[in-house]
């Protein structure tokens, strides 16, 4: 079976190279589905493949450019990017992210800040889990009372409204984002995404993960654009990112294609399941991916706690976070081949009324 | 409004240049400064001129990889294109079924 495991060329380990494969198209479906970049998830995927964890970030990063890219190219063609909207957050992301990076190292000279950050982190995404099923539960709730009154909900009608109360605010300069369908002012998105940005900085995370729900909630995004426009954000980031990672040496270039040839394949079934999973559906499982997060930074938690239990929370961790991927990048699959089953039959359908007449 | 377009896109720039750990925001974490040297005798062909090229130059070693990267992805991007326009899924256009 030695034909399974492929020498890395710079770190000099044999690796099973089917794992970086089926890694890539897992974290290449999630990514290309929810629009985000996933690191969180293939951090522990790297290490139980025995992956030198120095290269890992590197690698990680160099991977995402290309399946970003490929997911922007095909979230776009489906009208889900609004690339002006993209361009001016990331703006604001720049410079949030800066104030945050330096607020943890001025922080970190006070004293150890790590379980802080962990807890706040925490707490975020409790909250953003809240955000979403609260969201759900309100907009059934709406469905509800209409059919109660013999009426129908409004198809763009939503659970959560924040984002109504804030476009009201007109500061000039006044914008208007055409794929997100959106009119409101400039400082909105590049508060928003400094905000975000600032919290990912703090948190030393990528940011996809807050940046998408506050697109929809806050900047008032339909599920599909934020999606598109976070990718869009990963997309740059992540060129820029694999190439600095890169030139410091940090990237297993041989690793990041042989997970790119997955996850390239994988971001385009992730990304054409977008077009069978109406807004909603998106949104609740990503309520369940951030579940599944936070679950595994609470057992990275309890062992400064309980330091006698780490190996077990950091299995338990890991197994979590894989136990994550695996059904959510299932699910999404599923539901991609059923839509285009559906879709395939319907034509088919068309194709064979056409004749008869 | 090409003077605002360009604008944005030159902050951008400068600003992803003053301000480098912005990379982190696509994935997290410091890298620690440590010299890694890979060992070419390990590998044979394409990966033994990888690794030296890895020792000789992390600027050329970096330009490979960000022209390597996209266009792997795109290639198979296009693959997964061709074979699922070929069973007949629509990949030009969605309808927006809701917010």
């Amino acid at each position: 079976m030695d034909w399974l495991y492929i020498t890395m060329p710079i770190a000099g380990v044999p690796i099973f190279w089917p794992g970086l494969i089926i890694l890539g198209a897992g974290v290449g479906i999630i990514g290309g589905f929810f629009g985000m970049g996933g690191a969180w998830m293939v951090t522990p995927g790297l290490n139980i493949l025995g992956f030198p964890m120095a290269f890992a970030i590197g690698t990680d990063i160099a991977h995402m450019a290309g399946k970003s890219l490929i997911s922007t190219m095909r979230h776009g063609k489906f009208g889900n990017v609004d690339y002006k909207l993209g361009l001016i957050m990331l703006i604001g992301t720049v410079v949030g992210f800066e104030v945050g990076a330096q607020m943890v190292m001025w922080l970190e000279r006070i004293g150890s800040v790590e379980k802080v950050v962990r807890w706040l982190y925490v707490f975020l995404l409790l909250f953003i889990a809240w955000m979403v099923f609260y969201d759900v539960a309100k907009r059934k709730r709406k469905e509800q009372e209409a059919l109660r009154a013999g009426k129908q909900v409004d198809k763009l009608a939503t659970g959560i409204e924040w984002h109504k109360t804030l476009h009201k605010i007109h500061i000039p300069p006044m914008m208007h984002f055409k794929a997100a369908g959106i009119y409101c002012s400039m400082w909105l998105p590049v508060i928003v995404s400094f905000l975000t940005g600032w919290l990912a900085g703090i948190l030393g995370i990528g940011g996809g993960l807050i940046r998408m729900p506050a697109l929809i909630y806050l900047v008032g995004c339909p599920t599909h654009v934020a999606v598109g426009t976070d990718l869009f954000e990963v997309m740059i980031s992540g060129l820029y990112g694999a190439a600095t990672y890169t030139y410091k040496g940090r990237t297993e270039l041989l690793a990041a294609l042989i997970m790119l040839v997955g996850a390239s394949v994988g971001a385009q079934i992730g990304t054409v399941a977008t077009k069978y999973i109406k807004g909603y559906g998106i949104r609740i499982a990503f309520g369940w991916a951030v579940i599944g997060c936070m679950i595994s930074v609470v057992l990275k938690l309890i062992p400064s706690y309980v330091p006698s239990i780490k190996s077990t929370c950091d299995t338990l961790a890991t197994v979590v976070v894989l136990g994550v991927v695996s059904v959510l990048s299932l699910y999404i699959t599923v539901r991609m081949v059923q839509g285009a089953r559906k879709e395939i039959a319907s034509k088919k359908q068309k194709l064979v009324a056409e004749r008869g007449v | 409004m090409k003077r605002l377009w360009s604008m944005i896109i030159g902050f951008l720039g400068v600003t992803m240049f003053i301000f480098p750990s912005i990379v982190q925001a696509a994935g997290g974490g410091k890298v620690a400064n440590v010299v890694i040297v890979a060992d070419p005798r390990k590998v044979h062909g394409v990966l033994a001129w990888w690794a030296n090229l890895y020792n000789e130059s992390h600027l050329y070693f970096t330009l490979l990889t960000i022209i390597i990267v996209p266009l792997i992805g795109v290639a198979f991007g296009f693959l997964a294109d061709f074979i699922m326009s070929a069973m007949g899924i629509d990949l030009k256009s969605r309808e927006l079924a809701e917010h």
